[in-house]
């Protein structure tokens, strides 16, 4: 049943009628094992303030051992209003929060208004349960609409789950172990942001698979604050010298040219018109 | 399509991760673990859950809702996984809501018992959820159906589910009589619930309570701290 404001995924989108065959496959491949979907490691946290929605992340793509990105952007834009961390398959988290702001587009296009997190939850939660799990995405949506402010988390398999407070990815345990010390309800958004800040860190330094920087969104009824960074890593390092050269450092011992023969073989022109 | 695809079995819906860096608990599926109660009194029913759903060894969440409103006076109480639960509770939300408008009248409990039954019945080989459908209408009163894995569908006055459910069979059997009032059930679900809790780990957190009936729906939470103790020693 499809809904006038949303688009229906074109047949050529994901497609995951091998999967079956695929698990079935498993123990022929060369080491024992099917080539895994890179994951990456990953600290994100949310809290809900007195006035909105602080969400937090860490800057830190990893392609197995070596750091791929140092300032990978792992806060999505939704809409005006909502805004969504994502943990699990960087390519998943991508792309569907991609989709769901497109969908949420049209939606506030067609109607005048802003869209409201439930909605978002609503659309996330039937993409992912329609794909059982296969799309490894594990998302929190944080945003601030008329009815309030509002985070929720949406998991891989489909489950929603509405709270006031949560970390996700790789280092959640460790930063839900600072946010279940200090979070207390209609918390001032100072507080806030210390809170979510410190979190994120107790990740990045709990966890190998986050580091680098912290990112933050504040989401108020007033606007959207993005700051990135909002802290840098201590460990950064600052190049010493350029590896730049000008032009004339390698010198030119001798010079050869050689002109290369084409054929035409074929000449068309189409008169343009331009009237 | 692959031909193999449809003579191998459907395997585990796991996306499956041994990587270093992400823990077990981030691939496996969202499961609530659970204790799930409803009783039967004259004049309504009592439903009671805990508030625990884990991912593997991971609670990802110690503060849910497991009681969910089908309608205004119908509700279900949510055992299995997460993502299956929530997705028929809505669909049968939205089966049951047109036919009510169609009806213009309450929708009785029975109906919304067997609409989660064809559900979950229908697609069983792909589904785990155990549900309880508990209610108050004008032709039979408070009434509880159960709704296990598998897609059986069967009236009780009494009926526990989820995995801490096997923990209170014995303290069910020799506390429940029929004839119990409003306050007594409430007890009596309280008491159950914060047993099970006791011995299983999969359930956990606060003990979730409503009591429906013809006035309306009451709903209360009873924290971790002021459970009923039982002590062994």
């Amino acid at each position: 049943m499809a809904l006038s404001n949303v688009l229906e995924t074109p047949a050529a989108g994901f497609n995951f009628d091998n999967a079956a065959r695929n698990a079935a496959l498993e123990g022929l491949f060369k080491g024992g094992q099917a080539p895994k979907p890179l994951k990456t490691g990953t600290t994100i946290a949310g809290v809900v303030f007195k006035d909105g929605v602080v969400l937090g992340a860490d800057t830190r793509a990893t392609s197995s051992e070596v750091v791929a990105d140092k300032m990978c952007a792992k806060i999505h834009y939704i809409s005006p209003n909502i805004y969504c961390c994502g943990a699990g398959t960087a390519a998943d988290t991508e792309k569907t929060t991609e989709l769901l702001s497109s969908n949420l587009t049209i939606f506030s296009l067609n109607s005048g208004r802003n869209p409201r997190v439930v909605m978002a939850v609503n659309i996330l939660q039937d993409m992912l349960y329609r794909y059982h799990g296969q799309i490894g995405a594990n998302l929190i949506l944080g945003g601030v609409d008329c009815t309030g402010n509002h985070l929720y988390t949406v998991g891989p398999y489909g489950s929603v789950n509405k709270v006031p407070y949560l970390a996700m990815g790789s280092g959640d345990l460790a930063a839900l172990g600072i946010l279940e010390d200090g979070f207390k309800p209609d918390l001032e958004l100072d507080k806030a942001k210390e809170l979510v800040c410190a979190a994120i860190h107790s990740g990045i330094m709990s966890d190998l698979g986050s580091g680098n920087n912290i990112d933050i969104c504040v989401i108020t009824r007033q606007g959207v604050d993005y700051i990135r960074p909002y802290q840098e890593s201590e460990y950064k390092d600052s190049r010493k010298i350029k590896y730049k050269y000008r032009p004339g450092t390698t010198p030119v011992l001798t010079e050869k040219v050689v002109p290369l023969k084409l054929e035409v073989v074929q000449e068309a022109v189409q008169q343009m018109d331009t009237a | 399509m692959a031909a193999a695809a449809t003579m191998m079995p459907y395997f585990g819906q796991k996306v499956s991760s041994n990587s270093d860096l992400a823990p077990d608990w981030t691939s496996q599926e969202v499961s609530t673990g659970t204790t799930i109660m409803a009783v039967e009194y004259d004049g309504g029913v009592v439903i009671g859950a805990d508030s625990r759903t884990t991912t593997g060894a991971y609670i990802a969440n110690r503060v849910t809702d497991k009681l969910t409103p089908i309608h205004d006076r119908i509700f279900c109480c949510r055992s299995g996984s997460a993502a299956d639960t929530q997705a028929i509770a809505d669909v049968v939300t939205y089966q049951l809501g047109f036919h009510s408008i169609e009806l213009d009248e309450p929708p009785l409990v029975e109906t919304a018992a067997n609409l989660f039954k064809a559900s979950c019945y229908r697609y069983r080989e792909e589904l785990s959820a155990g549900i309880l459908v508990a209610g108050w209408d004008r032709r039979k009163g408070g009434q509880v159906y159960c709704v296990p894995i598998g897609g059986m569908l069967v009236r009780q006055p009494v009926s526990v589910g989820g995995s801490g459910s096997t923990y209170i069979y014995g303290f069910m059997d020799s506390n429940y009589k029929p004839g119990l009032s409003k306050d007594q059930c409430l007890e009596l679900t309280a008491a159950a619930l914060s047993l099970a809790m006791e011995r299983d780990g999969s359930s956990g957190g606060v003990v979730r309570l409503a009591s429906i009936s013809e006035e309306g729906v009451e709903r209360r939470v009873i924290l971790g701290n002021q459970l009923p103790k039982y002590s062994t020693h």
